[in-house]
């Protein structure tokens, strides 16, 4: 049509090329892992297994976090009261929270010798054991019984406000609140949020390795690790990731359909003004659900703390050369995330309507999970190089791909907004190409920007996966280092190691988020 | 002089013919029912779109294959005129240097321009610190510094209140004296205080520019229906 051709600029060009070469690699690493799978005599009994325990440790954790959250939500979304911001604030923090950190802090509450125990001790009772089945849920829904809250809330704040007025003129009480306004909404949102925690559990690599293992508690991808690690059967690696991509490719083609809202959208902090649910007996059961979601949260972390702290500058130097080279690899993802996804949104931007793809492309990085892309790159790599050799570029890279979904998310339909908003007028004074961009969109684009670069850094500062598969002993991470040590029952170094990574993460994604808003004042 | 060489302009159903020149300097209006094409009719005069068929030139020199930002067009929108990020001056020197820190000539004949539209001082505001009738007045300034002779104004003063939109329009009267200024308005009104031509634009018709007076004093069929 008539309509100016948008001169697709170098940056455009880069990031068509970037859009079309994720899906490529993917395809790539996919082709490498087919080629070298030995199916064998086929599924043998072990691995049955395994697909049994990934797929009920994430049925039983998916369902324990939504069913949950959903009175949690409820507490949160009819009381205010002070800290309730701060409260809905700390319910995204697991996101960026690393898993070897948590799961430090849930062995000081629930492990042997832990909080739980020692009081179910002095009581007489038996004591619990945090590994196995109940010990993988129960990080699950520690991690994810605050997602599923968000989520819900989420619904919850997306009923209009008139509803719940004309709801209160009509005087109904909380009961026939809850059938014309909250379970119509839960019956929306509530089988949305289960299918995500339901994916997040089959690729959570991180908690089947602490807390899994053995015949009764191995999931495909603990399965994955053990093949290539332990018995160097590549082969069956191979074979073990084609499985663990069927599901997850099958579930997030699902998710994707079902999913709408990101989990942090904004806004979650402004509470309704409820008429209903004012008895006393609904407030005290409100307050006692906050309180136990608080502490649920808050316990094992600050155990965590209090364990660690005193040993943080006690740490021996392995520790800080391992917090250096997680520096370094975080720091490097973040990079390949901002540049990837600014090149990327600025391509969609300019492509408008056509542009979707490139999103989609983003989100193809994420269907593969991050331990099957890496088997996928160390069958690529093996016959050219050692791949160990090649350990830290591999994580910040998958890293990368981890974030960049998300990074796009916001990106994308920011630099949409900018390019409508005063895209004719920096047309009509002539401003193109890196002058454009350096003084129209970024300043435009810093607060997701700054977000999207806190969010790299901070996951790919607390990963504890691929480099699980690469690494060799003198190349860790830090969070591959708080593991060794506990392996090594080394728990004061643990502890210090676990604190030190805590307060990296969550000071890289500060440091970079706040920066750029600052910036942006 | 603006020629607008048998122009056609099709997307989806509306379609949009324009044919006749307009003479400067001095300010003409673009008037009609909304929908009927004057924002279309601007975007094709600036840049934004291309004309399926038919040339728009000026002083005989062919525009249609010109960037926006080489065409001898300034544009004042209805919103989004300045960058909120940028402080007023260099919101204003914009129209000689695309710079995010002006060059220090660049900045006093901003701050010069700054002071025409009477913001003396004011250099260093951002524009969310700025009224609306402010903001306006800077993206006046910009278009008086960007000397560019025909300057397009798309509803530019139509979120300001009557008393601010007269002020604005004594303002472009006597400062962009000397150029060929286009304004769509939506008040026939605005057309009858300062326009010395109007053009009445209706169902994606271009009518010809006439006398501003002679027009409002004998309204033909479909303008007198506007005007109703």
């Amino acid at each position: 049509m008539a309509e100016r051709a948008q001169p697709l600029g170098a940056a455009g060009a880069v990031g068509i090329a970037a859009a079309a070469a994720i899906p490529l690699l993917i395809l790539l690493a996919t082709v490498a892992i087919i080629r070298v799978a030995e199916p064998g005599s086929g599924l043998t009994q072990a691995d049955w297994a395994a697909i049994r325990f990934t797929l009920w440790q994430a049925f039983l954790s998916a369902t324990f976090s939504v069913t949950l959250a959903v009175p949690v939500a409820r507490a949160l979304a009819r009381r205010r009261f002070p800290g309730r911001g701060a409260l809905v604030t700390l319910l995204g923090a697991p996101f960026l929270l690393p898993v070897i950190v948590a799961i430090f802090g849930l062995l000081a509450v629930f492990g042997r010798g832990g909080l739980v125990n020692s009081g179910l001790g002095m009581l007489g009772l038996p004591q619990i054991s945090i590994y196995g089945l109940h010990g993988v849920v129960l990080a699950h829904v520690f991690f994810n019984l605050p997602l599923a809250t968000r989520l819900i809330l989420q619904g919850w704040q997306d009923i209009p406000s008139e509803r719940f007025r004309l709801a209160a003129s009509l005087g109904m009480d909380a009961g026939a609140v809850n059938r014309h306004l909250e379970w119509p909404m839960l019956r929306q949102v509530m089988p949305g949020a289960a299918l995500v925690i339901f994916v997040i559990c089959t690729m959570s690599f991180a908690v089947a390795l602490t807390l899994g293992g053995g015949p009764r508690a191995t999931t495909v991808e603990l399965a994955i690790y053990q093949a290539l690690r332990f018995e160097f059967d590549l082969d069956r690696a191979a074979f073990l990731s084609l499985i663990q991509l069927a599901i997850t490719v099958f579930l997030a083609l699902l998710a994707y359909r079902v999913l709408r809202h990101p989990g942090f959208a904004p806004g979650l902090d402004r509470p309704l003004m409820r008429w209903d649910g004012r008895t006393p007996a609904l407030r005290l059961l409100d307050g006692i659900l906050i309180l136990f979601a608080a502490l649920f949260l808050l316990v094992p972390i600050a155990s965590a703390v209090v364990r660690g702290l005193p040993e943080v500058l006690g740490l021996p130097q392995a520790v800080w050369v391992s917090a250096l080279r997680s520096l370094c690899v975080a720091g490097a993802s973040t990079v390949l995330v901002v540049a990837l996804s600014v090149v990327m949104a600025l391509a969609a931007t300019r492509l408008r309507s056509q542009g979707s793809w490139i999103e989609t492309a983003g989100l193809t990085a994420l269907a593969a999970s991050p331990l099957v892309l890496g088997t996928g790159l160390f069958v690529l790599i093996h016959p050219l190089a050692n791949p160990e050799s090649l350990a830290l570029p591999v994580t910040a890279l998958v890293n990368a791909f981890v974030t960049l979904p998300f990074a796009l998310r916001s990106l994308v339909p920011a630099c949409r907004t900018i390019e409508s908003e005063y895209g004719r007028l920096a047309d009509t004074l002539g401003l193109q190409g890196w002058v454009r961009f350096r003084l129209v969109v970024l300043p435009r684009l810093r607060r997701p920007l700054g977000f999207s670069a806190g969010l790299a850094a901070a996951l790919s500062m607390g990963d504890l996966g691929v480099i699980a598969l690469f690494a060799d002993p003198d190349t860790a991470t830090l969070p591959l280092q708080v593991y060794r040590l506990m392996g090594a029952y080394r728990m004061d170094e643990a502890g210090g190691a676990a604190v030190l990574l805590l307060a990296l993460s969550f000071g890289v994604f500060w440091m970079l988020d706040r920066g750029a808003r600052r910036a942006d004042a | 002089m603006l020629t607008l060489d048998r122009i056609a302009f099709r997307r989806e159903d509306f379609v949009l013919h324009a044919n006749g020149s307009v003479n400067g300097p001095g300010i003409v209006a673009v008037i009609g029912p909304s929908g009927g094409g004057k924002s279309t009719l601007m975007s094709l005069i600036a840049g934004f779109e291309l004309p399926d068929e038919g040339r728009v030139r000026w002083n005989g020199t062919d525009l249609t294959e010109l960037a926006p930002g080489e065409r001898p067009v300034a544009v004042l929108f209805q919103d989004n005129n300045l960058f909120p990020h940028l402080d007023a001056a260099t919101n204003v020197a914009l129209g000689v240097s695309p710079c995010a820190r002006p060059l220090p000539a660049a900045r006093r004949s901003a701050e010069e321009a700054l002071e025409a539209v009477g913001l003396d001082g004011m250099g260093a505001r951002m524009p969310g610190e700025l009224s609306g009738g402010q903001q306006s007045r800077v993206a006046l300034a910009r278009a008086l510094l960007t000397d560019r002779p025909l300057v397009l104004m798309d509803e530019a003063f139509s979120a300001l209140g009557p008393a601010l939109r007269l002020e604005m329009l004594t303002l472009v009267t006597s400062l962009l004296a000397d150029k060929t200024v286009l304004m769509v308005t939506h008040d026939p009104e605005d057309a009858r205080r300062v326009a010395r031509q109007t053009i009445f634009v209706e169902d994606g018709e271009i009518r010809p520019a006439e006398d501003t007076g002679d027009l409002f004093a004998n309204p033909h069929g479909a303008l007198a229906r506007y005007l109703a």
